[in-house]
């Protein structure tokens, strides 16, 4: 509870500014559709081929979208330092950055909503039939990019070159989870479908993992 | 000026810095600073640019961590140590209104709403409640900085350069508002810079120097003649 209540609070406060001004939410959707139009103007690819390299592809542009979303949102709050407001007030810091996880996962999700059904248009692929199993990869291998990406966010934004350090810190780590979504996705695209166990399991694990690597030494993150 | 709704703050908190040292690097910011600050103390710190009055204020209030030494509170509560920044520590893209509820939820105070239109009716801003901070100018933002400081209720208020950007309407408000806290027993400990109606109200002046003591009026000693020494040396830019 000590934990439940300012992360809600807080996670109100980063959707409302978020959605009042939508800066992320629409540089990350132009960013991912123009990556995706162009891939698939490049290969032209036939549906065998979008069966193997369209995961690939759909990841690696997530991947470019987040880390294009994930830097602002610990540099939001240099702007005004009301990163020192929040820690002052008596919650739990760790509280700070689940707001922050959730409110990318929140914003990655959006952003996947509208360009899955795009995705599936260009690369002529019918996701209908897999979706349930589509969305838990999806949510899976966001929570990883948001929990990895809004840590190394904290980290990145009190350094200097501080937009190069991100991508440079969090392509690396996020390389199992990448290859994990990518692979999971894959099984899904295959005739017939299979959501492998083994990749899903590995991206199950790889949240864990980090969510609670993030609670136990977030509070360290957020210090000057 | 509207006065709006009276607060009440706790019992006033004592802060002691036992040898603290900030280093960034090779250099210090805070060379073994030692100060007892009694409970219900109003005191000044002065000094040039860099002598170290933001970082100790910081490391008051527990932004940052000294490199040795340690600070202790006369309370436990230390939730109700609060501070006005350098920067106006509100959101640019929320309205005065929801920083101030934001603030107010986050510290479980009840009638957050109510809070929060008191706060700005007392800080004079309460017809632009429903306005974003970013259409504020630097003196509403000054003001609606004080207000959240003084949300919680604090028993130590840390102010650094309060009357940046404040008019004179808004000085002789500020110095209303910490002259009735002084009253009700909250510490005060703020860096000053310049002439400003706060001196008044100063029980006790501390002049910094490359991050150490050079000149303290002590609780009983005269603080304007400290002030006054520091205000007339040059300042650097």
């Amino acid at each position: 509870m000590a934990l439940l209540r300012p992360t809600t609070i807080l996670l109100g406060k980063e959707l409302r500014s978020e959605f009042r001004t939508r800066e992320l939410l629409t540089t990350t959707w132009v960013f991912v559709l123009t990556v995706l139009v162009l891939f698939s103007f490049t290969f032209d690819p036939t549906q065998a081929e979008s069966r193997r390299f369209g995961p690939g592809l759909l990841w690696l542009a997530l991947l470019f979208a987040g880390s294009l979303m994930l830097h602002p949102s610990f540099a939001r709050e240099q702007v005004n330092d009301t990163l020192a407001a929040l820690r002052m007030a008596p919650i739990e810091p760790v509280s700070i950055i689940a707001s922050k996880i959730l409110a990318n996962l929140c914003f990655l999700l959006v952003a996947e909503l509208f360009l899955l059904p795009i995705f599936a248009v260009i690369y002529n692929l019918s996701l209908v039939p897999i979706l349930g199993q589509l969305v838990l990869v999806l949510l899976l291998g966001t929570l990883a990019l948001s929990t990895v990406g809004t840590v190394f966010s904290a980290i990145s934004s009190q350094a200097r070159m501080r937009e190069l350090l991100l991508p440079l810190l969090l392509l690396p780590l996020l390389a199992p989870a990448l290859i994990a979504s990518t692979e999971a996705t894959r099984g899904l695209l295959e005739d017939p479908p299979v959501l492998s166990l083994p990749w899903t399991g590995l991206l199950a694990a790889f949240d864990i993992i980090f969510l609670t690597v993030t609670w136990l030494f977030g509070e360290y993150l957020l210090e000057e | 000026m509207a006065t709006g709704t009276k607060q009440t703050f706790p019992a006033g908190i004592g802060v002691e810095f036992q040898q603290v040292e900030k280093r960034y690097g090779v250099r210090f910011a805070l060379r073994g600073i030692s100060l007892r600050i009694a409970a219900g103390e109003s005191v000044g710190l002065v000094g040039a640019n860099g002598s170290g009055k933001t970082t100790l204020l910081k490391v008051a209030a527990r932004l940052i961590r000294p490199s040795a030494g340690k600070v202790q509170f006369s309370s436990a509560e230390t939730s109700v140590v609060s501070m006005v920044g350098h920067s106006i520590l509100l959101y640019d893209d929320l309205t005065a209104d929801e920083n101030l509820v934001l603030f107010a939820r986050l510290y479980g105070m009840e009638g957050s709403r109510e809070r929060a239109a008191a706060a700005l009716e007392s800080a004079g801003l309460g017809g632009r409640g429903a306005d974003l901070v970013r259409t504020f100018s630097r003196g509403m933002r000054q003001r609606l900085s004080i207000a959240r400081a003084l949300l919680p209720g604090p028993g130590l208020l840390l102010l650094d350069e309060p009357a940046t950007g404040l008019d004179a309407a808004g000085q002789q408000w500020l110095g209303e508002t910490l002259a009735r806290l002084r009253a009700q027993g909250c510490t005060l400990l703020m860096s000053t810079h310049g002439r400003s109606e706060t001196h008044a109200l100063l029980t006790r002046a501390v002049r910094l120097e490359a991050g150490q003591v050079a000149k303290d009026s002590g609780p009983s000693g005269d603080p304007q003649r400290v002030l006054a020494t520091a205000l007339a040396a040059p300042q650097e830019a």
